[in-house]
């Protein structure tokens, strides 16, 4: 009995984590569905749009910006053991777009609007607002989770787009302003190096970054447990779950785009 | 006409309904009463689809809730929340008229905004509160926000779930009136769910106990304080000792 005990155990945490994989994926193919089904609340949809994607810049941006200017500094210091200092422009730009801008404006993105999401949602469903909405003819799946969705699908690749930016701009003025390169030739090494696909790769990154941020925040919100530590939990939940599987995420569409 | 026939739900092993049998004839009031935890706004939320019974049924006006079009289902119903369940990010003129801009009951922006006013100022609220958000309101304005909302569409059937939780004796006593008056000018059928006796009193045509997951007793209210049941009488004169086990 007491050595079946931790294999139970282990059995029964392994149904429960396929249970919930279960669980999100029919509520992320419900969601999907209704994308193309009307009614559309546009309304919502611009709302969305502004909380997550534009409100979202300035953490997104500061982030880049700081993380372009450390690329450079460290790979400017591994360079130099290879004499090898000139590749910083370009490593910057395809380390940028290809992964550090992707992968680090989800996870600011996880952070700022997973949460929110949850917490909102949560809210709502502990002082019974998602079941007046349902008691007024108004499916809270479209418009509580679609529009948030779709909001976030699309934001995220615009913020990954000025994410790239600003991180090569980082990386552009700690180049220029203490490695002592070129302004020109820094530039031109930059957009030289820098192919379609690499800024591409990236973009389709944050739009499955963004539908897995929004996702994993409407989820947790939508099954919220009872009272502030009910959302507390949902709240918790949707940030480290949207974070990990950001990151699972990554490394599945690196392999895709890029093992040879 | 609402009608239940032995309805029955459980939530895991916790039997909450246990056969419930409940008719509400058209245009009456029907008053809910019981204890905490018996099942009262289970019943309700059972009615409107927002939980699903386990098994039984419910006809309203005839009709299987489960076979019917759910969004002409719904239209016909009003629901005042026990918190009010307003939408903190609309104002609350656009809590009020929610039904009347979206789905298919819309109207265009400015008729749903006079609709909106006009049923504020029937459950006692200045024009001014239109453009303010649920946060800046007190408790018993936000329920009177929550009963304009409730009526907004003019719906046939209105729910009411503890609509004097947490109001003082005074504002009880004017939403206890409010909707008396709603429920007779609209001739809608109507069910509260409620502990509080002079909400009893004040709303109810007939009135139903439940406890242990079914009907204990139901009867006009004139008939409720002479009804000869322990549990009722137990109940309505909030006595600790009787059938109901009260937990110390």
């Amino acid at each position: 009995m007491t050595l079946t005990r931790p294999i139970a155990a282990i059995g029964h945490n392994v149904l429960s984590l396929l249970a919930s994989i279960g669980r999100v994926s029919i509520f992320a193919a419900r969601a999907v569905s209704h994308l193309f089904r009307p009614p559309f609340y546009g309304r919502e949809f611009l709302h969305a749009l502004v909380q997550i994607g534009w409100l979202s810049l300035p953490v997104v941006g500061l982030t880049a910006l700081f993380t372009g200017g450390a690329l450079a500094l460290q790979i400017y210091a591994g360079g130099a053991r290879f004499s090898a200092e000139a590749v910083v422009p370009s490593i910057v730009a395809i380390g940028m777009a290809r992964e550090l801008g992707p992968v680090l404006g989800g996870l600011m993105v996880a952070a700022r609007v997973a949460s929110s999401i949850a917490a909102e949602l949560g809210t709502m469903k502990v002082t019974e607002q998602i079941d007046a909405l349902v008691t007024l003819s108004t499916n809270p799946m479209k418009y509580l989770t679609v529009p948030r969705m779709l909001a976030a699908t699309l934001a995220v690749p615009l913020l990954v787009a000025v994410g790239d930016s600003i991180g090569i701009l980082g990386g552009y003025v700690v180049g220029v302003t203490r490695l002592d390169f070129n302004a020109a030739a820094y530039l031109k090494n930059t957009v030289d190096f820098l192919e379609f696909w690499d800024v591409a790769s990236g973009l389709v990154k944050g739009a499955a970054f963004g539908f897995i941020v929004a996702l994993m925040g409407c989820y947790y919100g939508m099954n919220s447990g009872r009272g502030a530590q009910g959302v507390g939990r949902a709240t918790k939940a949707a940030v480290v779950s949207a974070s990990v599987l950001i990151l699972a995420a990554n490394y599945i569409l690196t392999e895709v785009f890029f093992s040879a | 006409m609402i009608e239940l026939r032995d309805l029955h739900k459980a939530f895991g092993d916790n039997q909450v309904l246990r056969g419930v049998n409940l008719t509400v004839p058209k245009g009456e009031s029907m008053v809910i009463i019981g204890g905490s935890g018996t099942g009262k706004s289970v019943t309700l939320k059972c009615i409107l689809g927002l939980v699903p019974p386990d098994s039984g049924t419910i006809t309203v006006g005839g009709k299987d809730v489960r076979k019917t079009d759910r969004d002409a289902f719904l239209a016909r119903f009003g629901m005042l929340f026990q918190g009010g369940a307003l939408f903190d990010s609309l104002p609350v003129w656009q809590n009020v008229a929610f039904r009347l801009l979206r789905g298919s009951l819309k109207r265009p922006r400015n008729e749903a905004h006079e609709i909106a006013v006009e049923k504020l100022r029937r459950v006692g609220l200045k024009p001014e509160v239109a453009g303010k958000f649920p946060a800046e309101l007190s408790g018993g304005m936000q329920k009177r926000v929550g009963l304009a909302r409730a009526i907004c569409a003019d719906p046939d059937i209105i729910f009411f779930d503890e609509p004097t939780t947490g109001l003082d004796p005074i504002m009880a006593g004017v939403i206890n009136e409010l909707i008396r008056e709603i429920v007779v000018e609209m001739g809608a059928t109507a069910m509260t769910i409620t502990h509080d006796m002079s909400s009893v009193r004040a709303i109810a045509d007939k009135v139903a106990m439940l406890h242990d997951g079914v009907i204990q007793w139901s009867g006009p209210v004139s008939e409720m304080d002479d009804s000869g049941d322990p549990y009722l009488d137990q109940f309505i004169h909030g006595r600790a000792d009787g059938p109901i086990e009260s937990v110390r």
